[in-house]
Parts: C-alpha cells; sequence; structure tokens
C-alpha cells in the first residue's frame, strides 16, 4: 500500500509537467480503442474474427491466390492502385470485408474480364474454398462486413404466420428501396452511361444480403443501420416468395413492363390479325352451283 | 386483282323464283316485317356490295376489339370500386395481405384472385385495348397509303382520327383506375404535364384532381370518364363512321369492270355477314388467348400507389410511347420570369408536340386537296407508289413515330442492347430531325422507281427468266406481254395534273380568282408531283405491244440491252 501510494505520488509530481496532457490523451485513446475494438469484435463479428485468427493458413493461403489474381490492379497488399494521373486503377480493399470478396468473386464480377462501365457478373474461377481463403486475406487487411451466415438471411426457422407476415414487410421495403433501379419484378435497369441493376431473381439469397450489406458498384449499401438484418432477410423472402409463386396471368414476358406488352400486342396481336384477314380475303366465296366451266 | 366470277352463281338458271312452303324462320320474319316494316330497307342493305381485298378487314379488327373491351369492361365493373378510401387488403394474394391501400386497388386485386374468370377478364380487356387502337392506327395507314381519304371521305378520316384519339385518352383513363403503383404514377406524371401550362396549368391540375395531388376524387372521376363519357363518345363516332362508310359505299382497288361508279364485290348477306362475323369470333379468339396465356398488367407485382415508390421500368402503354419519348429525350430547358418557371422541357414534347402532330393527322386530306387542287370524287384507291409524295410523307411521320417509340424504352434498349442511355438520348435528339427526312428521300425516290418498273413491265414486258440463245450464239432473256387485266390494272390511274395559277380557270376558261397563298401552292404542288412517273400513253403502249408480239418469234434483244430498246 505503501508502495502504491508512492507511485501515485510518484506520478502525481508530474500532473502538472508539460507531456502530462498528452499521455493522458494518448493512454485514454489506447484504452478506448482497445476496449471498442474488443467489444466490436465481440459483438458483430466474432464469428468470423475467432475463425480468421484460427486460420493464419487461409490467410496465407488467401494471399498467394490475391498476389495471383487481384494484385494487378488492387496492389500487392490490397491498398489499391493510383495512375500517374490521379485515377483510381483498382480501389483499395482495406476494409471492404469478406462479404464484398465473397460477393464479388463468388458472382463472377471479380476478377474483371476487362475494364468497363461495370464488372460483368460471369462464371466464377475460384472454387468456394479458394473464395473463402480470399476472403480471410481481404478481411485481415481492416474490418468489415463479414460474409453472413445462412441464418441471417433465412426464414425457414420462422412459423408459416411469421414468414408471411416477413414476405408482406418485404416486398414493401422492396418496393420501396430496390424496385427504382431493379424494376418491380426484379428484371432489372438501367442506369447512367452504360451502366445497369442487373436483374435479382434467381440470384442466391447469400449473394443479395452480401449486395445490400456492401453496396458493389453503382448499388448504395444499405448499412444495418439502414436496413436492418431481418429487414435484409424480408427482402430475400420477398423476392424467393416471387420465384416460387405461380405465374399468375401467364407467360410474364421477361417482368419489364408496358414496353413488352406494347410489343407482344403489336406482334402477336396485330401480326395475327393481319394474318387472319389474309386468310379470310384469301378464302373466297364459292356457290353451291358448281359451273360446268369452273 | 382480278375476282375468278365463274364459282359465283350469276341467275338461277333461267327460272322465275318462287316462294318455297313457308318456314318457321320465314313466319317469324314475315311477322316481324308486317310490324316493323323493315323489309324494304333490309332488302337494299343486306344485298350491299363489298370489294374484297384483306387490307379492308383491318378496321374491323379494330370494331370487334372494341365489342370486346364492351363485354369485358361491363364485367368488369361489377366488381371494381372506384374509391380511394384506404382499406387492409385481406384477400388471397398473400405477399399483400394486411398492407393498406385503396379500395380501387384492393378491388382489382379482388378481381384479380377472387373472381371466377376475374383475371382473365381483366388481361382480356387491356390485350383488347392495346389491340383496338393499334388496330386503328394499321386501319390508319391503310386509308392514308390507298388515298382512301380523298373527297367524298374526308369527313370520315377526321372521325377515324377523333376515334383514335378518344381511344387514347380511353386507354390512358383505364391504365390509371387499378391505383397500382404503375397507374399512379402514370396519373402523377399526367399531374406534373398538366401543371406544365403556363398561366392556366396549375388550376386545371387543381379542377381535375378536386385540390392538390392525388386528393380523393381521382379515381371516381377517371371512372365516370372511363366508363360512361369516353366510351358514349366513342359510341357515337363509331356509328357516324360506319354510317359514312356505308352512304359513300366502300373504296375499292382499280382492276377490270371496276369504275368509280361501281363496286365489285360480294353482297353483306350471306358473304359478308359470315366474313365478319367469323372474324369477330376470330378477334375474341386472339383476345382469349392473349388474355389466358400472355400476363399483362401485374398490379399484385407492382402493389398499391405510394407517392413515395417508383420502379425502373415505368412506362406507359404504348400508344403512350411517342410522346413519353420526346419526353425523355428533350434537354431541360426552363425559363424563369420572376418567380414564374416555364418548364418548357415538359410543355414542349408532352402537350405542344402531340398537339401538332395530331393537327397535322387531321390536316393531312385537306392539305393534300389543297396542294394538288384535286377536288374529284375518289371511289378507286391508288397504289402507294402511284403517289410517291404521299407516301413518303407518311413513312416519314411513320419514322418520326418510331424514333419517338424507341426513345420512349430508351432504358431497355439500353440494357438489352448493352448501350449506354446518355448514347441513345443523344442519338436520337439528332435522329428525330434527321430520321423523318431521310425516309421521305428514300421512300419517294423508291415510289418512283416503282412506277418506272410498272412501266417497264406494261411497255417490255415481263422478265420470264427464260435465256435464248440465237443462231449468232448471243443471249437475250425472254419478255411476255402482260395480260391485258393486267395492263389495264397498272394503267387505271390518271395523269398528275400540276396545280397552277395559270390553269386555275372555270369551264368557259375564265381565270379564278386565286387565293393569297396561291403562289406557295403552285410551287408546293410542283414539289408534290415532281418526277413522278406517269402511264404511257396509247401510243407508246400500241407500239410496245407491236414490238413485243414480234419479239416473240425473233429474239430482239442482247442481255443488258433490254432497257434500250
Amino acid at each position: 500500500m505503501r508502495f502504491l501510494n508512492r507511485s501515485a505520488g510518484r506520478l502525481s509530481r508530474h500532473r502538472r509537467g508539460r507531456l502530462a496532457g498528452a499521455v493522458v490523451l494518448l493512454l485514454g485513446l489506447v484504452a478506448a480503442g482497445s476496449l471498442y475494438s474488443l467489444l466490436a469484435t465481440g459483438a458483430t463479428s466474432s464469428a468470423a474474427a475467432t475463425k480468421a485468427a484460427t486460420t493464419d493458413t487461409q490467410v496465407e493461403e488467401g494471399r498467394q491466390l490475391f498476389l495471383v489474381s487481384c494484385s494487378s490492379c488492387h496492389g500487392s497488399n490490397g491498398q489499391g492502385i493510383t495512375t500517374t494521373d490521379g485515377n483510381e486503377y483498382g480501389p483499395t480493399l482495406v476494409g471492404v470485408g469478406s462479404a464484398a470478396v465473397d460477393f464479388q468473386v463468388g458472382t463472377g464480377r471479380m476478377p474483371m474480364a476487362q475494364p468497363g462501365q461495370q464488372a460483368e457478373a460471369k462464371e466464377t474461377a475460384f472454387t468456394q474454398d479458394e473464395i473463402d481463403a480470399l476472403a480471410a486475406y481481404v478481411a485481415s487487411l481492416g474490418p468489415g462486413p463479414s460474409t453472413p451466415d445462412e441464418s441471417d438471411y433465412s426464414i425457414d426457422d420462422l412459423t408459416d404466420e411469421e414468414q408471411e407476415a416477413a414476405i408482406v414487410r418485404g416486398g414493401q421495403i422492396f418496393l420501396t428501396n430496390c424496385t427504382a433501379c431493379h424494376n418491380f419484378e426484379g428484371s432489372g435497369g438501367a442506369m447512367p452511361r452504360g451502366g445497369h441493376a442487373p436483374q435479382i431473381r434467381g440470384v442466391e439469397a447469400k449473394y443479395i444480403y452480401e449486395a445490400l450489406l456492401t453496396g458493389p458498384q453503382q448499388m448504395p449499401s444499405f448499412s444495418d443501420g439502414n436496413l436492418t438484418p431481418e429487414e435484409k432477410r424480408d427482402v430475400i423472402a420477398y423476392l424467393g416468395s416471387l420465384d416460387d409463386a405461380t405465374g399468375y396471368g401467364g407467360f410474364g414476358l421477361g417482368g419489364f413492363g408496358p414496353v413488352a406488352e406494347g410489343l407482344f400486342a403489336w406482334v402477336v396481336g396485330i401480326g395475327s390479325m393481319v394474318g387472319f384477314a389474309v386468310w379470310i380475303a384469301a378464302h373466297t366465296t364459292r356457290s353451291k352451283r358448281k359451273k360446268a366451266t369452273a | 386483282m382480278s375476282i375468278d366470277t365463274s364459282k359465283v352463281a350469276t341467275t338461277t338458271s333461267g327460272t322465275a323464283a318462287v316462294s318455297g312452303q313457308p318456314t318457321k324462320v320465314g313466319a317469324v320474319a314475315l311477322w316481324a316485317d308486317e310490324r316493323l316494316g323493315l323489309g324494304t330497307a333490309m332488302k337494299k342493305n343486306l344485298r350491299k356490295v363489298f370489294p374484297d381485298h384483306w387490307s379492308f378487314m383491318l378496321g374491323e379488327v379494330a370494331l370487334w376489339s372494341f365489342v370486346v373491351l364492351l363485354l369485358t369492361g361491363v364485367f368488369l365493373t361489377l366488381w371494381y370500386h372506384p374509391s380511394m378510401s384506404e382499406v387492409t387488403y385481406e384477400g388471397s394474394y398473400a405477399q399483400l395481405r394486411g398492407v393498406s391501400m385503396s379500395d380501387a386497388m384492393a378491388s382489382t386485386l379482388d378481381i384479380s384472385f377472387d373472381v371466377r374468370g376475374g383475371l382473365l377478364m381483366r388481361q382480356m380487356h387491356h390485350w383488347a385495348a392495346m389491340l383496338f387502337i393499334a388496330a386503328m392506327m394499321v386501319h390508319l395507314l391503310r386509308v392514308y397509303f390507298t388515298g382512301a381519304y380523298r373527297k367524298p371521305r374526308e369527313i370520315n378520316w377526321v372521325i377515324g382520327s377523333l376515334l383514335l384519339l378518344l381511344g387514347t385518352l380511353e386507354g390512358f383513363t383505364g391504365y390509371s383506375l387499378p391505383d397500382d403503383l404503375l397507374s399512379g404514377t402514370g396519373i402523377r406524371a399526367a399531374d406534373g404535364f398538366m401543371k406544365s401550362i403556363p398561366v392556366v396549368g396549375t388550376y386545371i391540375s387543381f379542377f381535375l384532381f378536386g385540390g392538390e395531388f392525388p386528393g380523393e376524387s381521382i379515381i371516381p372521376r377517371l371512372y365516370m370518364i372511363h366508363i360512361l363519357l369516353i366510351p358514349g363518345i366513342l359510341l357515337a363516332l363509331i356509328a357516324a363512321h360506319m354510317l359514312l362508310l356505308v352512304a359513300h359505299k366502300h373504296t375499292q382497288w382499280p382492276g377490270p369492270g371496276r369504275t368509280e361508279q361501281n363496286v365489285v364485290g360480294y353482297p353483306l348477306l350471306p358473304v359478308y355477314m359470315a366474313k365478319a362475323g367469323g372474324f369477330f369470333f376470330i378477334v375474341f379468339g386472339v383476345t382469349a388467348l392473349m388474355g389466358g396465356l400472355l400476363s399483362i398488367n401485374p398490379v399484385w407485382k407492382f402493389g398499391p400507389y405510394d407517392p413515395t415508390k417508383v420502379t425502373a421500368g415505368s412506362q406507359p402503354d404504348w400508344y403512350m410511347g411517342w410522346p413519353d419519348g420526346a419526353l425523355r429525350i428533350m434537354p431541360g430547358i426552363e425559363s424563369h420570369i420572376g418567380s414564374f418557371t416555364i418548364a418548357w422541357n415538359i410543355f414542349l414534347p408532352i402537350i405542344v408536340m402531340p398537339g401538332v402532330m395530331f393537327t397535322i393527322l387531321l390536316l393531312l386530306p385537306f392539305l393534300e386537296s389543297w396542294i394538288t387542287g384535286d377536288k374529284r370524287e375518289h371511289h378507286l384507291l391508288e397504289r402507294p407508289r402511284n403517289a410517291p409524295t404521299r407516301t413518303a410523307l407518311m413513312v416519314s411521320l411513320m419514322t418520326y413515330y418510331a424514333l419517338m417509340w424507341i426513345a420512349g424504352g430508351n432504358d431497355l434498349i439500353a440494357i438489352h442492347f448493352d448501350m449506354s442511355i446518355n448514347q441513345i438520348t443523344y442519338i436520337l435528339r439528332v435522329l428525330v430531325f434527321v430520321g423523318p427526312a431521310i425516309a421521305f428521300y428514300v421512300t419517294r425516290r423508291w415510289c418512283i422507281s416503282l412506277q418506272r418498273h410498272d412501266n417497264e413491265v406494261l411497255l417490255h414486258g415481263r422478265e420470264t427468266g427464260v435465256l435464248m440463245r440465237s443462231v449468232e450464239g448471243g443471249y437475250s432473256e425472254k419478255h411476255e406481254a402482260v395480260s391485258p387485266e393486267r395492263a389495264y390494272t397498272l394503267t387505271a390511274r390518271p395523269r398528275d395534273e400540276v396545280w397552277t395559277i395559270a390553269g386555275h380557270k372555270d369551264e368557259n376558261g375564265v381565270q379564278l380568282p386565286t387565293g393569297r397563298f396561291a403562289g406557295l401552292r403552285e410551287r408546293l404542288s410542283r414539289l408534290w408531283f415532281a418526277d413522278n412517273v406517269q402511264k404511257p400513253s396509247q401510243e407508246e403502249y400500241d407500239e410496245a405491244a407491236a414490238h413485243l408480239a414480234h419479239a416473240d418469234h425473233e429474239e430482239h434483244a442482247e442481255i443488258g440491252s433490254s432497257s434500250e430498246h
């Protein structure tokens, strides 16, 4: 106790020193920072953090894949590359999180086939294990949203009534937030300068969740503060319900609205009407009486 | 086209018609005739003759689509609630259960999911509406390209144009009734269009909506307009259109035995009763198939209207697509006078442009007869090639319309053809002016070339494809004179006469007074007929015929020189 008092006393002598304020501030910041990182990782991505920690080999494997397939644009440490005239050649990947990697590589958007207005989805060149490794490496560069679990976007564990309520809610959220670009049926729509909001029907639920979370390309990101995880899940449930629903009314004409309907009215409707008119006019009347010269 | 009359009974073999045993039908007809006296009127009109050609049946498609619209529309009125009061949807469509929406939308969902056959009726009604307007337009093009709107049928052209305009308005009001996201967006747009009219715009909008948008009145008001006002006027105008058709008698293609004074064809009863009646069932059947198999306006996917929501692919139905296209490519020009804004970018493309185009459409027959000075009656049709400027004018208008259509679907074209929506817009801003001009020039020259071809066929015969080798070893293609019927058909058209001030005289050769724009008229008339090819004269034809007959025995032309001889 005496020792403690003496130490406190010694420290106390410096309390009006010139550096005391800076030192206390530094200590406070370090304490707050460590506490935050401890609590934050513990609260939101403890699973991912522990997974990443336990799989150093996975990170290393991911780094090797990254150096071969991604580093030419994103830099060998994922720091991004800036061209000499100040343009972004490839953006930095520090802090994009594993969800972004899983989305971009899993849907084949990355690696890009060619520079363009936006990266096109295509067959992916990686196995899911390799994608996980890449994701683990990129996640190790800085904290970011992590790949969701199936429990995040599945409504299977809800009761039937809860499921129906979730779908109704999801439909309204979808119509408010998504249809302006992705169309009322998720058939996709045009964006300025050659960009486009892709078709989102028939896309795996995981990728929709990741896209909402990370906001790839021109899409705004819908953070958990913007759309809660439950709301994201509901939107996915609504889209799934559209896939499962009967095609009420028959063939849906691609779900593009009145332009496709007009095309069908002219081609199928007027086309067949003119065909029938020609047919009726070509089959002219015959009298019952057969003429000898006929 | 020559009609094979050999298969048509001309007489009843010389024996006079005698009444047979009275039948039950005959007894009923006699009973009715003795009381209504319709026999005399029917005797004449049931035997009324109509000429036979497929293109004369296009207007019928519109008529029968309208009948389908009336039938399905009556069905829909039985369940539709024209009300904007808020209700909570509790019907069969699970994805919207519990969502609050207008009664109009809820009843539309009920028609779609809970009324037996309701969705089929809704879809048939919508497809029939699309076909109704499309058929009117195709019919309009046929009438225009064949010159069937010339005297005495100008009034019927005007009535037809009004039908097209009213059909479009009827379509728009119907599109707005379900109160789903798409129709609400349409009404919202219409509100903006009205407000873009300087000075009176806001008043018109407040008057129509009964206050600020959206209010509670617009759906009931549009409903009244949709099921009562416009259909009533449409019916009256269709009746007038048909009565004038009967009064004027149908036009016909020129051919042997067909003149400006007669109509060659088949009588209404039984031939056209069967053909037209049968055609109704075909139109009904095609509409029913489309309604049953092809989804149209899936309101349940759009959800109820909410001003905070919008969807990609929000487009009007096709007949409003062209002003929508104009709106999409119009540069954003606005003027500010004090605190007052004139939105030219809305006002010009959506209020002024369609109005101007519709006026041009209405005036086409009058413009043409003023320019050509042609005041004669015409019951024989003209082939499009024989009126190159007229044909080119409409093709030019069609090109303009089509380019505007493309502009109206610019977003879908961008995603499906992997193009930039901005570039499509820039290109179309130029093309809507250049395209129609190119189309006009190309069509006109094309028509004139076809006229030359007709003369070639008349004077030098048709190419048989038979190659002949002469004794000397030269090769020539055998040409064959066309049949006299075909030659008659090809030459059954008057020579073009340019209207001139000097030629504007009465029958006694006295100069008639000319209007203030006579100079312009003369110049336009010259341009109208410039470079047209006239049919060969009788002498030219006789000489060529003699030459061809001679050539049948002795090949006369080396290959390649056939156009010079």
